[in-house]
């Protein structure tokens, strides 16, 4: 997960300011990125308890554009894009022809000017040269390196945010907008990827480091580094592509169904369908569960997931303390047989064969916003 | 004390060298979050893994700086793992060894020679 090599990552527009609040910095896909400010346990709570702000700027962002933009969309992904109602924004799946994920990522209509598209950072250059090139002729793509993009989490990011514009609080849960925000082109949607309410803001390169300064004078907003980002989404239940998905995982198997809309299974018309749609109706070989572990060493990435016989059924994609429950969490993949709730199952670590407990996720609930 | 450049250090007292990690290694690992030590009992081998100290993020092995028999393991690191972080060259030990002989304890780095090679770093 980390890089070594200094001299050939990439920088934020937020770097310096990332440096001059005193982050510890690390290479992640590509970046010098914070890992930590504070430290990642008083972050991860700090961000349960108030408002924590990310630098993501790391991630791909995009315009796509066209005839018919949505509907080409929907030839990469099996998200209902066509549907998909003005100000709104959808999670969906990057797919192979195979129906392996390629990435995931966010797309919404913030405005009346194509779709708007944030993919992973480790993954952006290959999405966007294969959403350029799969639509050819039909849809345009612009990268829009010359943005910036954070995100504001946590139970008081709403009533921070409000203090700037309060046309914010108005937002639902997956609302997406463009507005004038600190006097600049922003585009705005009520999400994240930490399980708490906030928003994700995407903000002209140049203003960055402005508002990001801005929104840290709050006493209830502290930066949050990648440490924290990855504990909070483990805790939300949420994969991170490229330990808890590759390209050798389908969308039924990372247990993203809810990703595949109802008009897209009818029409069976999205990459990978034959082999997706099969696996919904039950053949399916491995699936993505939670794993409670009360006992013992945190079970990481690469840890053997074993059955109450000791044989090796599935292997551990992420893991590690849950800072909220005060035990070991972790997410991994076994065979559908052994992923009913409540199975005992048990994680190798170093040797030690430790009880674990097959557990619905999200591990801690999630508290996003939704308009009553 | 003396001091390794994997940042472990070693006191000794009598023959029974007491270990554990640098004020600078436990503020590169962050928050410690769990700590395995050895048994007493387990030989171990200068350069053996002889414990295991997680962070939130990640696992490091602590390397046996002498080679001897483990007396004890601080089972006080099981309950209470952020002592690493508090006081890490004091209550924050990790095993105390019986060593076989001095000479590879008067071979590590003092703390003037282990700052120095800080600062390089």
């Amino acid at each position: 997960m980390t890089e070594t090599v200094q001299d050939t990552l990439k920088t934020t527009p937020l770097n310096a300011a990332h440096r001059a609040l005193g982050a510890r910095m690390v290479g992640f896909a590509g970046y010098d990125m914070p890992v930590q400010y504070e430290g990642v346990l008083a972050e991860h709570r700090w961000t349960r308890e108030h408002a924590g702000l990310f630098d993501v700027s790391h991630m791909g962002q995009a315009k796509l554009r066209g005839a018919e933009p949505f509907k080409s969309f929907e030839k990469l992904v099996p998200g209902d894009y066509q549907g998909l109602k003005p100000g709104k924004q959808r999670y969906s799946l990057l797919l192979a022809p195979d129906g392996g994920m390629l990435d995931d990522l966010m797309a919404g209509k913030p405005d009346d000017d194509g779709l708007f598209i944030v993919v992973n950072a480790a993954c952006k250059d290959g999405d966007f040269a294969k959403i350029a090139g799969d639509l050819a002729g039909e849809a345009e793509l612009e990268r829009l390196d010359d943005r910036a993009l954070m995100a504001i989490q946590g139970p008081e990011a709403a009533a921070a945010m409000a203090a700037h514009e309060p046309k914010l609080a108005e937002m639902g849960f997956m609302d997406s907008t463009r507005m004038t925000l600190f006097g600049e082109d922003c585009f705005v949607s009520r999400s994240g990827y930490t399980g708490e309410d906030g928003y994700e803001i995407s903000v002209p390169a140049s203003a960055a480091e402005r508002i990001w300064n801005t929104l840290l004078k709050d006493a209830r907003v502290r930066p949050i580094g990648l440490g924290a980002r990855d504990s909070l989404r483990l805790e939300a239940g949420l994969p991170l592509y490229g330990h808890d998905a590759d390209e050798t995982t389908s969308p039924v198997e990372a247990s993203l169904t809810f990703a595949l809309s109802k008009r897209r299974k009818e029409e069976a018309n999205f990459p990978g369908a034959a082999r997706i749609l099969a696996e919904l109706a039950g053949d399916l070989k491995r699936k993505r569960v939670g794993l409670n572990v009360k006992e013992g060493a945190p079970a990481r990435e690469g840890a053997e997931i074993a059955d109450k016989g000791r044989n090796v059924i599935g292997k551990v994609t992420s893991g590690g303390p849950s800072v909220t429950l005060g035990h070991n969490i972790a997410m991994g993949y076994v065979p559908p047989a052994f992923a009913e709730l409540g199975t005992d199952l048990a994680v190798i670590v170093r040797g030690k064969t430790l009880a674990a407990e097959v557990v619905a996720m999200p591990f801690v609930a999630q508290r996003y916003y939704r308009k009553p | 004390m003396r001091f390794t450049k994997d940042h472990e250090w070693v006191s000794l007292d009598g023959d029974v060298a007491t270990i554990g990690i640098t004020r600078y290694a436990a503020e590169q690992l962050g928050d410690v979050v769990f700590v395995e030590t050895p048994d007493a009992g387990k030989h171990v081998n200068k350069g053996d893994g002889c414990a295991v100290v997680e962070s939130v993020k990640a696992a490091s092995d602590v390397y046996a700086p002498v080679s001897g028999e483990v007396v004890e393991g601080n089972a006080a690191l099981g309950a209470a793992p952020e002592t690493v972080n508090a006081d890490p060259e004091g209550a924050g030990w990790f095993c105390k060894i019986k060593v076989a002989s001095s000479a590879e304890v008067d071979a590590l780095m003092d703390r003037a020679a282990y700052d120095q090679f800080l600062s390089t770093l």
